[in-house]
């Protein structure tokens, strides 16, 4: 494939995020500064004079959630981009949105936690994501980019399947990958033109009117909602499960890593295939829906020993690796919290103390 | 009809023909009908987007004939700002009660006003929490009893009741501020030429239109619906004093 | 429950030698709930509220009592929060 010379930049995470959402027709974002993901606002304050988007900086994340509740319900292409505390602010919306089941992005740029924490990049929301960090039983469609190449194609991807399901989606980040400059290949511009019928736009006489609502209250109506978001959810987990193998076919150790530990973890293989270990790398890419099927066939080879799963926090998706591995084989947990970026060495001499 | 007669007032196609659930007397079901008679008379149903809150009026959508978006608690002011955004030749207004728009939704409230965002606020400020059984408000009066103020809010410890339609109007943002209420038939056609009035001047796009109504909550002040009319005269309106706070130039506006 | 606009009942206590109305309302009597806050804005002391009955959500509905005194205000139609009133003129 032919890469045009004037779609290769050299750019920085949160910035190509921002303009891969120009390129896949971003319609409306609301956002609020904080670090490390402030960019992405500048971003695109810096190229609205040159596209017809809507920009609000808004006056605190939770304002900038429900202004994309109220865009999305509109019916526009809309996103948002934050980092641990403003996600954490967000949650109340995230979950109207994703019981009204608006289509609409979301990226975390993850920072050290808890509380104000730092502003180095961590895992630490992952439980937050994954397993909805708002009340109620409802999904977002998350996505664990580990490049800044694919900051950007994971954006446009996310705007796809978030149209496509009519649901949230968001991609969890963190602060490494969004300040970290790489080569990158920027797709084409895409025109948006959507169908929404369901939209609110303005009751014309052909249809009744549309009311966007999360509010059930008997009981039983609330249910059949519960379940219609469920069978929506049970769809996704079927047809938009991703995931990454590296040397895997005949490793008998498996590390699991997502976003930016799964490139440490790349080397972390190559390290231990050099000393004779034979080792290999599972990566979930979607971290919701989770691979867990392909996870379960895999601790069901003989040949592998253990899981180890390897992570810039205190121990979340390990919990989702055992209950994919289900008892078959014994599941480890490395990690580091705080901002700090385990090193190859550390991880492998994790990973062979298991071994004796 | 009766030969000889003519329909000089009938109930607007546009209020659906559903019995609200507000308390006998509410001027929540006033404004309904009020809303709904003005966007019948301006022709604006296809245009119109409402933005209801959490308070009784949490169903407004099932009365009101328009497309309508629920908000999070306080949020209305944000969710319209966007949609107002999205579709600026709409008719977008939010209608939010006096916890919603002042007291969680203060900060919404504030910088959508601050902003200058185009959309119109329709505040029912009644001093009280009414869904929720009857608790203390931001626009409760001093001296009101309520669920949470059992023996009168105490001024010293929780401060006087606050004034949005005078601390909105200082903002450059705010087009038109008026407070109205619906305690007699002048006052509530006056309600009526103000809602009218804010919609037009939305349509020009002149700026944020507020519309405040002293409302009554004959429920929450435990009183019959005909008493609650004295205690708006009596007490609310010496504090909450109706009228225009802010408008455009007269030369701006036709209505 | 549907609320059936306009559709009330009448009960009109003109005697048949007096002038016919300026105007006359109809109340819905499932439609009311009784605020009566029509009934103390007319001015002409048309309404009442039915002391003796009550719809069938319990509450006693206004009507139109003295139908001969109604002068056509719509003050009630104005007041009602229900919209439960529809109000006619005499033509001409």
């Amino acid at each position: 494939m032919e890469e045009k010379l004037g779609e290769i930049k050299f750019m920085k995470g949160n910035e190509a995020l921002a303009e891969a959402a120009i390129r896949a027709g971003l319609q409306g974002y609301f956002g609020y500064p904080i670090t490390p993901q402030s960019e992405v606002v500048e971003y695109l304050a810096m190229e609205e004079p040159k596209h017809d988007y809507v920009l609000i900086q808004a006056e605190s994340e939770v304002a900038a959630v429900n202004m994309v509740y109220g865009a999305a319900a509109a019916g526009a292409r809309v996103m948002t981009t934050t980092s641990s505390p403003g996600f954490s602010l967000m949650q109340e919306g995230i979950s109207y949105i994703a019981c009204a089941e608006l289509p609409c992005v979301f990226a975390n740029i993850v920072r050290g936690g808890p509380g104000l924490g730092t502003i180095q990049a961590s895992q630490g929301d992952y439980f937050q994501a994954v397993k909805g960090g708002g009340h109620g039983d409802y999904h977002l469609i998350v996505l664990a980019p580990n490049s800044v190449q694919e900051m950007v194609d994971h954006l446009g991807l996310a705007f796809e399947l978030a149209d496509k399901y009519r649901t949230p989606a968001m991609l969890l980040s963190d602060g490494s990958i969004g300040q970290m400059m790489e080569k990158v290949v920027l797709p084409e511009t895409k025109p948006y033109k959507p169908d929404k019928p369901w939209a609110t736009t303005g009751k014309t006489p052909d249809r009744p009117r549309n009311i966007i609502t999360s509010l059930y209250i008997q009981s039983e109506v609330m249910e059949k909602k519960n379940q219609t978001l469920q069978a929506k959810y049970q769809q996704i987990l079927d047809n938009e499960v991703r995931f990454e193998k590296y040397r895997v076919d005949d490793a008998e150790i498996i590390i699991s890593a997502f976003g930016l530990t799964s490139r440490i973890c790349k080397k972390v293989v190559d390290l231990a295939r050099e000393e004779g270990i034979k080792m290999g790398l599972f990566r979930p890419i979607t971290v919701w829906p989770f691979p867990t099927d392909r996870l379960a066939q895999l601790a069901a080879q003989d040949r592998v020993k253990f899981f180890l799963s390897v992570e810039m926090n205190a121990g979340q998706m390990v919990e989702d690796i055992r209950l994919s591995v289900n008892g078959k084989k014994p599941v480890y947990f490395y990690g580091r919290q705080g901002g700090i970026v385990p090193t190859p060495e550390e991880i492998l001499n994790a990973a062979k103390g298991h071994l004796k | 009809m009766k030969e000889g007669y003519e329909v000089v007032y009938k109930r607007p196609k546009t209020l659906l023909d559903k019995r609200m659930h507000y308390c006998p007397g509410c001027f929540h079901a006033t404004i309904h009908k009020l809303l709904m008679e003005v966007i019948e008379e301006m022709g604006i149903q296809e245009k119109t987007v409402g933005v209801c809150p959490v308070g009784c009026s949490v169903f407004a959508y099932d009365y009101m004939d328009v497309d309508m978006q629920e908000a999070a608690h306080g949020r209305a002011a944000a969710v319209a700002t966007a949609i107002k955004r999205m579709l600026p030749d709409r008719y977008v207004f939010s209608y939010q009660g006096d916890g919603d728009l002042a007291a969680i939704g203060t900060a919404e409230t504030i910088h959508a006003c601050n902003r200058g965002e185009k959309f119109t606020f329709i505040f029912i400020n009644n001093g009280i929490y009414g869904m929720t059984g009857g608790q203390m408000a931001p626009t409760t009066l001093e001296g009101q009893k309520t669920t949470t103020s059992p023996y009168g809010r105490d001024a010293k410890k929780l401060g006087l009741p606050l004034k949005m339609a005078e601390m909105v109007s200082q903002l450059a943002g705010v087009a038109y501020a008026e407070r109205v209420s619906c305690n007699t038939p002048a006052n509530t056609r006056k309600a009526k030429r103000a809602l009218r009035k804010a919609l037009e001047i939305q349509g020009k796009g002149l700026g944020t239109t507020f519309i405040e109504v002293a409302s009554n909550c004959p429920s929450g002040w435990k009183c019959t619906p005909v008493e609650s009319l004295d205690w708006l005269k009596d007490k609310v309106y010496p504090y909450f004093p109706l009228g225009v706070f802010k408008e455009p130039p007269a030369a701006k506006v036709e209505v | 429950m549907q609320f059936p606009g306009g559709q009330g009942k009448i009960v009109s206590k003109s005697k048949e030698d007096q002038m016919p109305a300026k105007g006359y309302v109809e109340i819905s009597m499932e439609g009311c709930k009784g605020c009566g806050l029509c009934v103390v804005h007319c001015p002409s002391k048309c309404l009442e509220l039915n002391t003796l009955d009550t719809n069938s959500y319990g509450l006693h509905y206004a009507y139109l009592a003295n139908e001969e005194t109604c002068i056509a205000c719509v003050n009630c139609a104005i007041m009602c929060p229900d919209a439960a009133i529809t109000a006619y003129k005499k033509v001409g």
